[in-house]
Parts: C-alpha cells; structure tokens; sequence
C-alpha cells in the first residue's frame, strides 16, 4: 500500500516538473550563471536596454539580436566591459551613440551578465566561462 | 437594542451610496503653498485663494526656437529634467515618459516639456537629435535648454531637485518626475518616471485632468 502511494507522488512529481519546469534545454549551471547575471543586468543595463532588452527607440539599441549576438560572441565581453561607438546595425537599424562601459566589471560578472543576455534575450544555450572571458578581455582593441 | 444597530447600519448603507463619489468624479489635487487674499466684489469683501504656479519663461526648444508659456496656453502638460548623456534614471523615465506621449500623440490638449540640465553639452542640434531617435516626431514634446540659472531655477518651481554635481553619474543629479501641470499653470501630480506603477497612474491621472478641462 505505502510503495503504491510512494511511486504514485513520484509519478505525479515528475509530471509536474515536465508540466512546470522551462527552459529545460539549459544545464543547471547555465541557468545559475544567468540568474546571476540578471542581477548585474538589472543594476548596469537595464536603465537603456530595458528590461526585456528591447532597447529605446533608435537612442539604445535591444539585445534581442540573435544574430548579431552569435555573430559578436567574442567582442561582447569587450563592450560590456569598455564601451563602444561608431555605428552598429541591429535588427536592421543603424544605432549611432556612445554606449559608456562598465570597467569594475570582473570576467565572471562578465560571463553573468552576458549569459543572461544571450540566453534570455538571443537564443544561445550555453554560458560563458570565466576562462573565456578572460581570453576575449586580453585581446579588446 | 437589535433594531437600532440595524436602522444605523441601513443609514450608514444608505449613505455612503449618496455620498461616494464614482471613479469618474475623482479630482487631482491642487499640490504647492497656498495663500488666502481678500478681494473686494461688488462691494463685499471675498476671500481668495492663490495658488503655486509655474511662472512664464523663455527657453530653446530642439529646433532653436524660444520657446514660452504661451505654446501651453490651454493644455496641460507633463514637465521632467533631464539630459542627453544621462547614464542613470533618465533612459528608464524618458522610455515612460514616451509611452504617455504615444498614448495622447495627436491630442492638442495634451504637451510635454522635457529640460535638460546640461547646459553646458545639449545644445538645440544634440536636443533634435535625442527627440528624432527617441521617437518624437511632432512639436507636441519640446526639449528645451536654457542658462543654468534659468534652468535649475524653474526646476525648483516644478518643486523637482537638480544640481551639478561632479560625483554624480553623468556629472548632474536630478530627480525623476514627471509633473502634471494644469492649464491655469498649478501643479497638479508627480509621479516617480521610474517606477511602472507610478507611470500606471500617471496615466490614469491624465485621463481624470483632461475630463477636468474638457
């Protein structure tokens, strides 16, 4: 009677995980990278990029870019980090101003950070590592 | 003893029916010192009240105009500060501020007036830029810039602080309000630009203000 009851709650468990969980194509440590990193998000990004990443008119550009995400996974660390100017194109816009950097950043926040953003906002599946951080830091123009 | 209670809760029933007033009826309050005058009419003296108002001025709006009390002239209007390369709360209440100017785009009752207080970096041509980026393309938001005695004298009028301050982010410290101002000049609400609820009710409040003068 008890092992009936036992395998009924597990059966009954594991279908609500199936039901409720999202996101179940990321490891555990990618979703605690990017939880991580929306902290970080919230206090030095969100304030232009808004809280979905959906940028401001053509002042900030969003993150939603999923291409130009991948297509810029190694300069990303460099921007967060120093800033940037000159003209960009996202979601085929051209955005023109100054987007100042965050030094006191260290590469794991980096790599939070930009986990959040790449997976939330762009359809990346994977975090960065600290590791990676560091290489794309060392060679910022 | 029964009866009583039941007669005085039908009465108390019965009252706030007659007596609430509906959503509808809902008045912004008039915010700011207030003074009584006594004026003589027809003979009688009356008592008056003046309220705080927001005095005329003259500033440069984004297409290098002067720009003056008279373009508000029957409107109400939402006043902020803030400035171009504002690293900290103006992208999130300037990003609010446009959702209340696309909600009443159109409406000539309706203006906005936003005053940087870098006075020293945002002149008309970087203010005309900032607007077309951010989305406005009518004259119904201006962006004006003015002396810094002008500018931060006005703020204190709009009862919002600034102040140039090295140590701040950007090099300005302001706060983020959004002030309401009816057409006979007073203040009539603030609402912290940053925060979504606060927005939420700016716009609701609008809404009550514009049924007012209508």
């Amino acid at each position: 009677m008890i092992t009936r009851y036992f395998i009924g709650s597990i059966a009954l468990v594991s279908m609500l995980y199936f039901l409720f969980s999202c996101n179940t194509d990321l490891s555990v440590e990618t979703m605690q990278y990017a939880t991580n990193g929306q902290k970080i998000y919230v206090k030095h990004c969100q304030n232009c990029h808004g809280a979905n990443g959906e940028g401001l008119g053509k002042l900030y550009p969003p993150l939603t870019d999923a291409n130009f995400l991948n297509e810029n996974r190694s300069k990303l660390a460099c921007i967060v980090k120093n800033g940037m100017s000159g003209e960009i194109k996202v979601n085929n816009t051209l955005f023109n101003q100054q987007m100042p950097g965050v030094p006191e950043l260290s590469a794991v926040d980096i790599a939070y950070v930009l986990t959040y953003v790449t997976t939330y906002f762009g359809d990346s599946k994977t975090h960065f590592k600290k590791e990676e951080i560091e290489d794309f830091l060392k060679n910022c123009k | 003893m029964k009866k009583y209670l039941g007669g005085a809760f039908a009465a108390c029933m019965a009252s706030i029916l007659l007596f609430s007033c509906g959503p509808t009826e809902r008045k912004l309050p008039i915010y700011g010192e207030r003074s009584p005058v006594e004026k003589e009419v027809d003979g009688k003296t009356v008592v008056d009240t003046i309220y705080h108002t927001i005095p005329n001025f003259s500033f440069l709006n984004q297409d290098s105009t002067n720009l003056t009390q008279d373009f508000f002239k029957d409107k109400i209007y939402v006043a902020n500060f803030f400035f171009t390369h504002c690293p900290s709360i103006c992208p999130t209440m300037q990003r609010n501020l446009l959702k209340a100017y696309e909600k009443y785009k159109g409406n000539d009752k309706v203006a906005f007036l936003s005053h940087s207080i870098d006075f020293k970096y945002d002149q008309p041509s970087v203010l005309k830029d900032y607007a077309t980026k951010l989305g406005v393309d009518n004259d119904q938001w201006q962006f004006v810039t003015g002396s810094k005695a002008d500018i931060y004298g006005i703020s204190e009028k709009y009862m919002v602080f600034t102040k140039e301050d090295p140590n701040a982010p950007g090099g300005y410290d302001h706060q983020g309000y959004l002030v309401i101002i009816d057409p006979e000049k007073r203040i009539r609400g603030a609402y912290d630009g940053t925060n979504d609820e606060q927005v939420k009710q700016l716009l609701e409040d609008l809404d009550v203000i514009l049924a007012e003068y209508k």
